[in-house]
């Protein structure tokens, strides 16, 4: 990027409501020039900045996998001025995109691993991209066991629920769907809050077993004692955080737990790397 | 040591070896000539480390908001108005309260003390109304009441409105001809010359809103400065986005404002904000008779209302 | 080393002379405040009063600058499409830039010209940009520069130093930078070395012994855990006394926090950075309402732990403090950044 602050020019392809609540939204970018969508390339765990111009710009995690070509996708959760703005924005619409940002899922060092893969909520977009990644034919060989629990507080607000059901089918990936509540009797998954179906469900650990989690800060908090019970080490556990940010790039100072800038040196950490700072996130 | 220094410390150790409160606020000395510095004392011996001179400027009534512990607080005059003002608007609660109240003889002003230097001032010293000033190559003294703030020259009520114990014997209240000389020049102003006059002054102004936190009225959990959604005010430095600063923040004060200075002292670029909220002391008293923070009694004229209020704008 | 001297007399001659190749910015007191601005034509710089309120980070780092611009018009080709505005980085020069002034420049660097990323805005500012630098023959009682990697004499980031020296400036060209500035403003009188060098070395000493003895230690910051200090109990007490204004991040030259926010007027959007301060709690507020450093003590903590515990571990390049005094004189509390250092410096957690 010869200018990190300068947003590719993005048109918005399609929007797709993506919870019952309306509150979030998938949308679909593709780049005006070719040429930026061929220098945005990503790994599944980076993030973006989604930038209106006269409004501003918010980090989101991107939702598509690296291996989904011509388009980048998103899913944003309707908050502040920029996402009440996006989620009033129309197919058609030109706006921008800046990145992608930050580390990623360490890919090099999970090859050849199993892997559990914890989400919760709308966090779940960047695990999304890396499930849709693993499990495309050219990759699904470099993994050993896939496991995932994902959770929601309802059947209704489960993100991507298409693909979910459709991986619940398969049988190269072990599903854990999960909701806080329901009172619909057809529901035939887990009841139950993420850190518990973890303790239930995730596989026990073993030096080839990895977990990535990503959610809400409460869950992330009651996670890591479920996985530590299972016998996960502080090496094996591997958590992406949110802290509010502007720049993305680790210039404008906020997003720092100790001398670590989330945005630049995150946001993906190991639980190990995140022992030796202040839990400022 | 002067007499106050040693009142204040006699009287804050015993309040707190004695149990009756668990914290006691003060003034403690600084690190360079002229800074005091406002700080807890949660023992005996911390309150020994307590002083008071003309340099104790800032209004420790800011540090009482939303406190729940027993406080004793040292308080000045001006202090002592805000207090009320807090105990008024439900920002602490008078049996919270044991307060040491300080009848002062006025505030220094920094800026034109240090003006009468060319070289930075390395010692200050205070003995009784005369003021020792240093620098590396000069040595004056002054007379403590030609180098008073602003304010502490117009101020009326010197000694504390409210208190459990005095440091002193009460001062004697000043009797001013007329004590809004510098609002009415303003006031007297043509257009043209008002707005030149407040865009000067906001020259150098870089927003760090020294003024604002270190007034005790400013305790909005979130100021409309600092609001996202709406946002009203840009946060750059356009002179426009600087003014609606100080004007809101200015209004805000109207009827509260007891012209303590603590947002002149605060301002790192020694710009004069009472300018703005000089004019609304004024108001206030020309309109409403009301003076801030005198009574815990009655409730300030702009958070009342009355039935047979004569401006239609409210029924 | 090539020492130039130049007589008073022939200063402001110079001055003017520089202005054909360089636009020229310095100390100027303007309705009583002292500042780094650029000059205007008939304006030079104030060599006798060049201790600023505000250090001259602002010359390359503006507190509002325009990043971006775009207009929203549809009918037009390239409405919403973000372009860098233009503006002149032609040749600049500071002068009369404090040595630790000239530091802070060099450690704000390791922040906008990183291997992963390069801020534009800041670096073309800088490679525009000749720092002639003036010693401070006469520290000030709040000047700890020496216990911080700098000195009155430092010539870190400097292009040039010029020394005060009665009658005439002594200056030590240092950089090709710098030589370019001198003869720019026809300044070439090349003066004895050895003996302007030794002049200089007086006035050097008689300046460092006036500071006195180091009073503010460093040494230990590094072996100190950040978990170990994050959980000092002194914070509790140093946040009493704050009033979370951020006057200490604005007058401090290494403070490099800021905000973007965009603007839109009629059919024009602009987006800014701000100038912005870790003392705000708004500075790391998510928008779910959650923040992690909403409490002040957990703000003020940050403030100090960057300067002297996070930039040294992060980059092993000294602290970010270059001891300039601008905070401790101007925090209205008298938060001294000095005890603070040393409180840091001399932790030891309780076991």
């Amino acid at each position: 990027m010869d200018n990190p602050y300068r947003p590719y020019p993005v048109r918005i392809d399609e929007i797709e409501i993506a919870t019952e609540d309306k509150s979030l939204k998938t949308f679909k970018f593709v780049f005006l020039n070719e040429e930026d969508g061929e220098k945005f390339s990503h790994r599944a765990g980076q993030f973006a900045e989604l930038s209106i111009p006269g409004k501003g710009e918010i980090p989101i995690g991107i939702a598509s996998s690296p291996t989904e070509k011509g388009f980048v996708k998103f899913t944003v959760f309707k908050t502040g001025v920029v996402t009440s703005y996006l989620h009033n924005m129309k197919v058609g619409d030109i706006m921008g995109i800046r990145g992608p940002l930050g580390n990623s899922y360490p890919w090099d060092k999970l090859e050849g691993k199993n892997l559990v893969i914890i989400g919760g909520g709308f966090a779940f977009t960047t695990l999304r991209a890396s499930i849709v990644y693993m499990l495309d034919p050219a990759n699904r060989s470099k993994f050993g066991k896939i496991d995932v629990v994902y959770g929601a507080r309802s059947p209704g607000m489960l993100l991507y629920r298409d693909e979910l059901f459709e991986w619940e089918r398969r049988d190269d990936i072990n599903m854990h769907i999960t909701v806080d509540g329901t009172d619909d009797p057809t529901w035939g998954y887990n009841v139950g809050f993420v850190p518990t179906i973890v303790e239930q469900k995730a596989p026990k650990a073993s030096p080839e077993t990895y977990a990535i989690v990503c959610g809400p800060p409460i869950m992330i908090k009651f996670t890591q004692p479920a996985l530590e019970k299972l016998g996960y080490g502080d090496e094996q556990i591997i958590m992406s955080l949110e802290n509010r940010m502007k720049c993305g790039i680790g210039m404008c100072g906020r997003c720092n737990i100790g001398k670590e800038l989330v945005c630049k040196d995150g946001p993906v950490f190991t639980l190990k790397e995140l022992n030796r700072t202040p839990r400022e996130y | 040591m002067n007499a106050y220094t040693e009142k204040i410390r006699e009287l804050s150790s015993n309040l707190l070896r004695e149990g009756k409160v668990d914290l006691v606020i003060g003034f403690k000395q600084g690190t360079v000539p002229m800074a005091t510095v406002p700080a807890i004392a949660r023992t005996p011996e911390e309150a020994a480390t307590f002083v008071w001179d003309a340099n104790c400027s800032l209004n420790l009534a800011n540090y009482l908001t939303n406190r729940t512990e027993k406080i004793g607080i040292i308080a000045k005059g001006c202090d002592s108005r805000n207090i009320v003002n807090h105990i008024v608007e439900n920002k602490i609660s008078r049996e919270q309260l044991y307060i040491i109240g300080v009848p002062c003889t006025g505030m220094v002003d920094k800026p034109s003390i240090r003006a009468l230097f060319d070289l930075e001032i390395t010692q200050f010293k205070e003995e009784g109304e005369t003021l020792l000033v240093k620098t590396l190559e000069n040595e004056l003294k002054i007379d403590k009441q030609d180098y008073l703030r602003a304010n502490c020259r117009t101020c009326m009520h010197r000694n504390p409105v409210i208190h459990d114990v005095l440091v002193a014997e009460p001062v004697v209240e000043q009797t001013l001809e007329d004590p809004f000389k510098d609002v009415k020049a303003i006031e007297q102003m043509d257009d043209d010359q008002r707005w030149n006059h407040f865009e000067t002054l906001l020259d150098g102004c870089i927003r760090c809103y020294a003024c604002r936190n270190a007034c005790p009225l400013c305790y909005c959990p979130t100021c409309f400065v600092d609001e996202s959604n709406p946002q009203w005010v840009g946060k750059g430095q356009d002179p426009s986005d600087v003014r609606t600063f100080h004007f809101l923040r200015a209004y805000h004060c109207a009827g509260r404002c007891t012209d303590c200075g603590a947002c002149e002292e605060a301002c790192p670029m020694d710009i004069r904000v009472r300018d703005f909220t000089r004019k609304l002391v004024k108001d206030s008293l020309e309109i409403y008779g009301w003076e801030a923070g005198l009574t815990l009694d009655q409730r300030p004229p702009l958070d009342t209302f009355k039935p047979d209020d004569p401006d239609a704008f409210i029924k | 080393m090539k020492v130039i001297q130049i007589d008073k007399n022939d200063w402001n001659r110079g001055i003017d002379a520089s202005r054909k190749a360089y636009h020229l910015f310095g100390p100027v007191t303007d309705n009583n405040q002292s500042m780094f601005k650029q000059l205007a034509p008939d304006q030079y710089p104030d060599m006798e009063k060049p201790d600023t309120i505000m250090s001259p980070k602002s010359v390359l780092f503006p507190q509002t600058e325009k990043l971006l611009g775009a207009t929203l018009d549809p009918t037009a080709e390239n409405h919403h499409i973000m372009e860098r505005p233009e503006t002149d980085y032609s040749p600049r020069a500071v002068i009369g830039i404090r040595p630790y002034d000239a530091r802070a420049v060099a450690l704000v660097k390791l922040n906008f010209d990183t291997p992963e990323y390069r801020d534009p805005y800041w670096c073309d500012a800088y490679a525009a940009t000749t720092f002639v630098g003036l010693a401070v023959n006469q520290p000030s009682v709040t000047d700890f520069s020496t216990a911080m990697g700098s000195g009155p004499f430092a010539e870190e980031g400097l292009d040039a130093l010029l020394v005060d020296a009665g009658d005439l400036y002594l200056a030590k060209v240092l950089t090709p930078k710098g030589e370019a500035f001198f003869s720019a403003a026809g300044f070439d009188t090349v003066a004895d070395t050895d003996e302007s060098l030794e002049k200089i070395e007086q006035l050097k000493n008689k300046a460092e012994t006036a500071m006195g003895p180091l009073a503010v230690f460093t040494d230990k910051l590094a072996q100190k855990s950040i978990l170990d200090l994050h959980g000092a109990p002194f914070w509790e007490d140093l946040a009493f006394t704050c009033i979370n204004c951020g006057t200490c991040t604005f007058v401090c030259p290494t403070c490099w926090c800021f905000d973007i926010q965009d603007e839109t007027k009629g059919n024009s959007a602009a987006r800014f950075r701000n100038w912005d301060t870790c003392m705000s709690p708004l500075f790391t507020k998510h928008g779910s309402g959650h923040n992690p450093r909403g409490e002040k003590t957990q703000r003020v903590r940050q403030r100090f732990m960057h300067k002297l515990k996070y930039f040294l571990d992060k980059y092993d390049s000294g602290t970010m403090c270059v001891g300039c005094g601008r905070c401790v004189e101007k925090c209205p509390v008298n938060i001294d950044i000095r005890q603070v250092c040393n409180k840091m410096n001399s932790y030891e957690p309780q076991k």
